[in-house]
Formats: structure tokens, sequence, C-alpha cells
């Protein structure tokens, strides 16, 4: 059952995840005050800068101002570095560690086998990724995920777009809770060990009563949103007020992606 | 596959975001035409139901476990554009909220993943599935490449992606700025585990899902499969075949007017019968017959004797009755092993 044991694992992690999300960002820190659109637009900006420098120093820079910012809300660097770091340093350290061998360019040390370029090259993978995956996560910490939604709209992502991700959201969690019962379920009624064949032909039948609940439930959504009056045209509620500190925000997080995108040319 | 933040030039994620942009344009107004108002609802809940997929450990052949995307059967249950728009969706949110896969490379991801993954999925579907029955095995065994060619065609395009990184964008001192594989690395190097444990997974969720909607719900798999008829539907679909394989069985004496004797189909009596050695001359170009039966022929033609020799069955003294009856056997000893065949491939 180990398959089992792994997929329940996996799921538990993700809703761990979406939880501390929720949890975080209703606490009281730096940027969880600030104007979602704000930190939409300043995160955004400064994930393209750590994309467009060619600067390592920069990009070190966008890190540490990613972690100051995450102290400053409340977020534990344990948290973030559990959740976040050490996965992408697994991830990239992995995909990154060959190329400081095979790239071309003269060696750091004579006789050895890692090169300048190698070194450099493989620290612009890990360093990019880091960064950039800590904007992101504090957006995503600090901002509640409708509010991020609402704020997509700034960016000119049209309404249908940002109620399907919604409401993909909201059934995200119960088609994740029904797929961890079934699993819990069928784990709690095994006995030894299945054979390889009866593991796959369990794992595709969830996967085909999780679609066809996933469709029936659809259709249930949908009849619902009828009798409440959906007739095809949706609407947001766009109730975000912009203070002058927003502003103080917005000019810091350009000042900083412009920082980054001078130095790093 | 699922591109990072820093692997792709901010070029290429632009090219990439401008060519995604048409096809989920296209895919919206083509879903809202076709499902009005339930469009919203059923790519929501199909969105997050993909998501789910992803998380899945799946059992592969060989005891390892891998991710399948799930590409395969959105596609074949939502139809190429409503498949482009959920396995998005959910890579969209999949990057925003938990980080997989970078919000720079969101276009990128989209494209390989849900456009060209679906869009390939749908044509090999629709390519070896044919008309075929909704409840037919070959369904899936086409589900099952359609799942197998999208992800492999996905791959394949992320690794040109990443191949052509460091040609395009490196430094002054020639270090590489994003992803440093050229092509004749990325391109093995993803292929290797997508041909093998991906791909496989794709495969396994694609094929064990059609088959297992075949028997639950195969009201499902109408979506892509137009031309097909459903369980209950296939039967009365053959029976105009039943009738014409009757009326075919009824003119089987026809074969008794035909004159002469079918080249090489001989006995060794044959060649000791004048009248017989008359036709194998005639149909030989008048070339004569041996005067005996070759001794090979002799020989293996005592080896095995059939119940019904000649289509003269030796309790019958009617020659019309045993064509008519040897028909009838030999036709329903052909059905009866497909059925075997079907019911031991089905179980």
């Amino acid at each position: 059952m180990t398959f089992v044991e792994r997929t329940i694992g996996g799921l538990s992690k993700g809703m761990s995840f979406a939880a501390l999300a929720d949890d975080s960002a209703r606490a009281d820190g730096a940027l969880q005050c600030v104007d979602p659109r704000v930190k939409l637009i300043g995160m955004l900006a400064m994930i393209v800068s750590v994309a467009v420098t060619h600067s390592l120093l920069t990009i070190a820079g966008v890190f540490l101002v990613g972690l100051s910012l995450g102290i400053a809300s409340r977020i534990s660097p344990l948290d973030l570095s559990r959740w976040v770091w050490s996965p992408v340093l697994l991830f990239s350290g992995f995909i990154a560690l060959p190329a400081i061998f095979i790239t071309p360019g003269a060696p750091i040390h004579a006789g050895w086998p890692i090169t300048q370029q190698g070194l450099r090259t493989a620290s612009f993978l890990l360093l990019r990724a880091e960064a950039a995956v800590t904007l992101s996560t504090l957006l995503v910490l600090t901002t509640r995920w409708a509010h991020i939604l609402k704020a997509l709209r700034v960016i000119r992502v049209p309404v249908v777009f940002v109620v399907i991700l919604g409401m993909t959201y909201r059934y995200l969690f119960l088609i994740l809770e029904t797929a961890l019962d079934m699993f819990e379920s069928r784990a709690s009624r095994t006995v030894g060990v299945l054979e390889p064949a009866d593991r796959r032909r369990l794992a595709t039948a969830t996967v085909g009563v999780l679609l066809s609940k996933s469709y029936h439930l659809s259709n249930d959504v949908h009849l619902a949103m009828q009798s409440r009056g959906f007739r095809g045209e949706v609407y947001l509620l766009d109730d975000f007020e912009i203070q002058l500190s927003d502003w103080a925000w917005l000019m810091c997080f350009f000042a900083v992606a412009t920082i980054v995108i001078w130095m790093g040319r | 596959m699922h591109i990072p933040d820093g692997y792709l030039s901010p070029t290429t994620c632009a090219a990439l975001y401008a060519s995604s942009t048409p096809f989920w344009y296209l895919s919206l107004q083509k879903m809202k035409r076709r499902l009005n108002t339930q469009a919203v609802p059923l790519l929501s809940v199909f969105a997050a139901f993909s998501f789910v997929i992803m998380m899945f450990n799946l059992p592969l052949p060989g005891g390892t476990t891998g991710h399948a995307v799930g590409v395969g059967i959105a596609t074949i249950v939502l139809g190429p554009w409503g498949s482009i728009l959920a396995i998005s969706v959910a890579l969209i949110i999949q990057a925003i909220f938990f980080g997989d896969g970078g919000i720079t490379a969101i276009g990128a991801n989209c494209f390989n993943m849900a456009i060209v993954g679906s869009l390939v999925s749908y044509a090999v579907y629709r390519l070896i599935a044919g008309n075929a029955a909704i409840e037919s095995a070959r369904r899936v065994i086409a589900a099952s490449i359609a799942g197998y060619c999208a992800i492999n065609a996905s791959a394949l395009l992320a690794s040109i992606e990443f191949g052509i990184q460091p040609r395009f964008f490196h430094d002054a001192s020639g270090s590489p700025l994003y992803a440093p594989y050229p092509l004749h690395i990325a391109i093995p190097a993803m292929m290797i585990g997508h041909l093998t444990v991906a791909g496989l997974a794709e495969m396994v969720v694609s094929g064990g899902v059609v088959a297992y909607l075949q028997r639950a719900e195969p009201a499902l798999l109408k979506a892509t499969a137009p031309g097909a008829s459903i369980i209950g539907e296939a039967k009365s679909g053959t029976k105009p075949l039943w009738i014409a394989l009757a009326v075919l069985l009824i003119f089987t004496p026809l074969g008794i007017l035909a004159a002469g004797a079918a080249w090489g189909e001989w006995v060794p009596s044959d060649f000791s019968t004048p009248r017989a050695r008359q036709q194998i001359a005639a149909a030989s170009g008048n070339q004569a017959p041996p005067i005996e039966a070759p001794s090979g022929l002799k020989r293996l033609s005592s080896v095995w004797t059939a119940p019904m020799p000649r289509y003269a069955p030796p309790i019958l003294k009617s020659e019309r009755l045993g064509y008519i009856l040897s028909a009838m056997v030999g036709t329903g000893l052909i059905v009866l092993c497909f059925l075997i065949g079907a019911r031991v491939f089905r179980s």
C-alpha cells in the first residue's frame, strides 16, 4: 500500500499548505496590510526583474529583500525553508549540479573539473528559482486567495477566467478531501500487500470515481447557480481602496525592480 | 515537467505567453458557445479534478511510481478546448499557490502541457479510436497511446525550450544565463524520463480511467466519440450485419455451381482420377499433372482428417445441406472465438 500512503501524504501536504496560507494571510504583518493589487503588481515586477537581470549579486539582493519582507510579515524563515527553499534547492540543485562540470570554460583551479562558467550558470539557475519562488510564496502567504483573484483584474485577466480560477480553488479542496477519504477508507480496509496489477487497478478506478463525482458535482453546481439567477454573465465586487501607504509600497517595489534591472544590464 | 522561474529567458517566456493567449481565447469562446451557462462550473470543477490527479502517486509496471498530468483523460472527457482550459487553470493555481512551476513560465507550461498536450492527445485518440463503439477495447488502447504521446510531445517541446537557452542567452564570459544544457543534452535528459516513467503514468491513467468509465459511466466518453454507439445501442447497431451473415449462409450452396477446381487445393486421390486430372491440367495452363500424387502430399495429407471434409459431413447425403451446415458451423466457431477473446481481454 505504499502508493496509497504516499498519495495520502501528498494530498495532506497540499491541504496543510493551504491552511498555513490562510492563517498567515490573516496575521497582522507588514505585507498583509498592503493593497492586494499593489502587492500583485509589485511582486510581479520583482519576479520579472529577477528573470531579466544578468547579475548574481542583484538576484541575491532580491532574495534578501524577500526574506526581510517575510520576517516583517510574521512568516517564519523555518516555514519558508520547509515549504519553499528546500524543495527548490533539491530540484534545481539536482538539475544545476552537472552544469558545474560540463559547461565549457576556464577551470576555477588548475586541474579541477569545475569551470567558472559552470559555477556561474548553476548559481544563476539556483538563485533565480529561489528568489522568484520566495516572492510568489510571499504573495500567497500574505494575501487571501479571493483577493489575489480580484487583483488579477488589474493586469486585465478576463473576468470569466478570474471566476473559473476562484471556483476551481474552492472545489479543489472538496475534491482533495474526497480523494483523501477514498484512499484512507481503502487503506483501512486492506490487509496485506496488493499485487502490482491490483494497485494499478485501484489507482485508475479511484481516478475514474473521482472524475465521475466531479462531473456530477459540476452539474449540481450549475443547477445551483442557475437557480440563483446565473445567466452566463459574471461580475466581481471590486471593493479595494488604495491608501497613501499603498502608493509608497508600490514605489518601493518598482524602485527595487528598477535597480535590479539597471544594475544587472 | 513544470518549468520553474529562472529556467527560460524573459524573451522565451513572453513568446510562449503570446502563443498561448489565442488558444485560451479560442477555447473559452468555443466552450461558452457549446455549454453556455454550464461552461464556468464544468471547467472549474474539472480544473480542480485535474489538479488533484497531478498529486496522485500512480503505481507503474516495474515497481516504480509516477505522477500523471491527466491531459489524456481530460481531453477525452471534455474535448480538446475544454481540456486546454481545465489543465491551464490547474497549472496556474499550481504555479501561483503552490510554487510548482514558475510564474514567468506559466505561458510555457500551459503551452507545452495544456495546449500541445490536449491537441496531440485529441488527434491520436480520434485517429486510433475511429468510430469504434464506446465500450470497445480499441478506445482503451487509443486513450493509453494518446496519453503517452501527449506527455512525450509536451516533454519534447519543453526540452527544446531548455535546449535553445544556452545558444541564445549567455553573458560575455559564455556562461549560460538560464537553462544551461544545449539541445543534445536537454532532449535525451528530458525524454528518457518521459518515455519511461512519466509516459507510463499518463498511459496507465488514461487507459485505466477510460476502461473504468466504459463500465461505470460510458456517457462521459461521448464528447470525443461523435460517431460511436453507446452500450445497448451497440447491439442494435450490429443487427444488419447479423442479417447479412444469415443471408450469406443460405446462399453458400452457390459454391457448388462453380465450374472446375481451385488451383492447388488437390487431394492425393485427384491424381489418379481421370476427371480430376483433366481439371488440374486445365487449371495449370494445360500442363499434365504427375502420374502419382507427390510423396510429400501423400504423407502430410494423412496427418489430419477434418471432421467435415470438403464441406460435406459424412452423415448428410445432400451436398447443399452439407454446405449450409458447414457454413453455420464455421461461422459459429469464429464468433465463439471472438466472444471468448473479448471476455478474456475485458477481464
